[in-house]
């Protein structure tokens, strides 16, 4: 195996578009090594996209932010305007490991891991986040689109996601992502819900809502945007929410949970995500 | 299979040396530079008995590769005490019998450190959280979690001292 640590993204594009044989790109490689060392990959080139400068940092930029794809969790949590503006997308991403893991994780990681669990995902969906991938050329790609199966992404070969946008919230908006698992801490998810709605005179005019780990990927539901929409987030609106939630799910069963059980549970946790987002918003 | 050679500093002393670029600092830091305070536990980032820190940031040296350490700065437990004297921390987990078989400790002291060094009144449940990436066997955390008290309390007083 070869080891490289360009400066450059298109460096980094170079390196992994020019590899005959197997090539990863390592960032926290919390994932990565893993594997590496699980001797379920064999690399021929791993490309540390660590000593990238512009993938190595949050900015602010006119139309919200763009998280580098080397910015650790760590990191996240340290950006005052980030957190302020997306707090669930920066809780979310937190959730992920110990502090440890947190050193090194990163969100455009956890995206191009593509696990249908993965706890920064719906949270990104909700919030309306692309990922920018360059390769021969550059595209940008909504979150949700981005996921094609579990461990599938979009990406081909030579590209490499560089960065995360978002958006600038708007006024009166709030976003949330919880998850339920078996114990308090370290673990993976049962169900992730992340939600982003935004408030019109005390009314919700607009929402996302994502659901995690229970279908083969993240899944944009519509369907449970359109239950709060419109709504003060009474009661039946939350009903009508967690019913759209159930009915969008197409979980396994494995030692976690039962199809039944996260079905159930997603509906409920899309009640609790809701609540937040909507608080957050300035919702009463 | 060629080395990468890489120049860094461990402990405060600078340090080259020349490693597959497969090999993980954890090995790289045992095998090559016997500093075998750093433990390996369970390999993949779940136990934290190998917990260093790199460039000021707590991680496990089994997910780090070595020749990602080129330039940065990495502390071990080896380089936590001030020569004979042993940090607050780990007077306070042989004063409160925080360890038993000792091979989580070193994680634990180095993990302990990071929060500390952010925080020296900690909750004990942020105690727990932060302490939530390394695993014991033999003792419990109890003790461990009481030790992290002490040396915090052993701390504040040194730093009320200094002023």
């Amino acid at each position: 195996m070869r080891y490289e640590s360009p400066t450059t993204t298109k460096a980094a594009v170079a390196l992994l578009s020019g590899e005959k044989g197997q090539a990863y790109v390592l960032a926290g490689g919390t994932d990565l090594l893993v594997r590496l060392r699980m001797d379920t990959i064999e690399p021929d080139l791993m490309v540390d996209i660590k000593r990238i400068p512009a993938m190595s940092e949050v900015t602010k930029t006119a139309s919200g932010f763009k998280i580098g794809a080397a910015v650790s969790g760590a990191a996240l949590e340290k950006n005052k305007a980030l957190v302020k503006a997306w707090p669930g997308v920066v809780e979310a991403a937190n959730l992920i490991g110990s502090d440890q893991i947190q050193g090194r994780c990163t969100m455009v990681g956890n995206l191009c891991n593509a696990s249908p669990a993965a706890d920064s995902v719906p949270a990104l969906i909700a919030a309306g986040a692309k990922a920018v991938i360059v390769g021969k050329k550059k595209r940008t790609v909504p979150v949700e689109k981005f996921i094609t199966g579990p461990g599938q992404t979009c990406l081909e070969k030579g590209e490499i996601v560089e960065s995360i946008t978002l958006p600038a919230p708007a006024k009166k908006s709030g976003d949330a992502y919880l998850r339920f698992i078996p114990r308090t801490e370290m673990d993976i998810a049962v169900v992730g819900v992340g939600i982003s709605l935004t408030l019109k005179r005390g009314v919700i005019d607009s929402a996302r809502v994502s659901l995690g780990a229970v279908a083969p990927t993240p899944l944009l539901v519509k369907a449970a945007a359109k239950a709060i929409i419109g709504t003060k987030l009474d009661d039946a609106a939350l009903d009508a929410l967690a019913m759209a939630c159930t009915a969008a799910c197409n979980p396994i069963d494995d030692k976690r949970g039962t199809i039944e059980y996260r079905e159930r549970v997603a509906g409920v946790l899309a009640k609790r995500t809701a609540k937040i987002a909507y608080e957050r918003a300035g919702g009463k | 299979m060629a080395g990468v050679h890489v120049t860094t500093t461990i402990n405060n002393d600078p340090v080259e040396y020349v490693c597959p670029a497969d090999e993980s600092l954890l090995d790289v830091l045992r095998d090559n530079l016997g500093l075998t305070g750093v433990k390996e536990g369970c390999g993949t980032g779940d136990c934290g008995a190998c917990s260093v820190t790199l460039d000021g940031q707590l991680v496990c040296a089994c997910l780090v590769l070595g020749a990602e350490a080129e330039g940065r700065t990495i502390t071990t437990v080896e380089g936590m005490a001030d020569g004979e004297k042993l940090h607050p921390l780990q007077e306070q987990f042989i004063n409160n019998a925080a360890l038993q078989c000792g091979i989580c400790t070193p994680g634990f002291l180095i993990a302990a450190k990071a929060l500390l060094d952010e925080n020296l009144s900690p909750t004990e449940t942020e105690i727990r959280y932060a302490l939530a990436g390394n695993l014991c066997r033999c003792t419990g955390y109890d003790k461990i979690v009481k030790a992290v008290q002490a040396a915090a309390k052993d701390l504040r007083k040194q730093n009320k001292k200094k002023k």
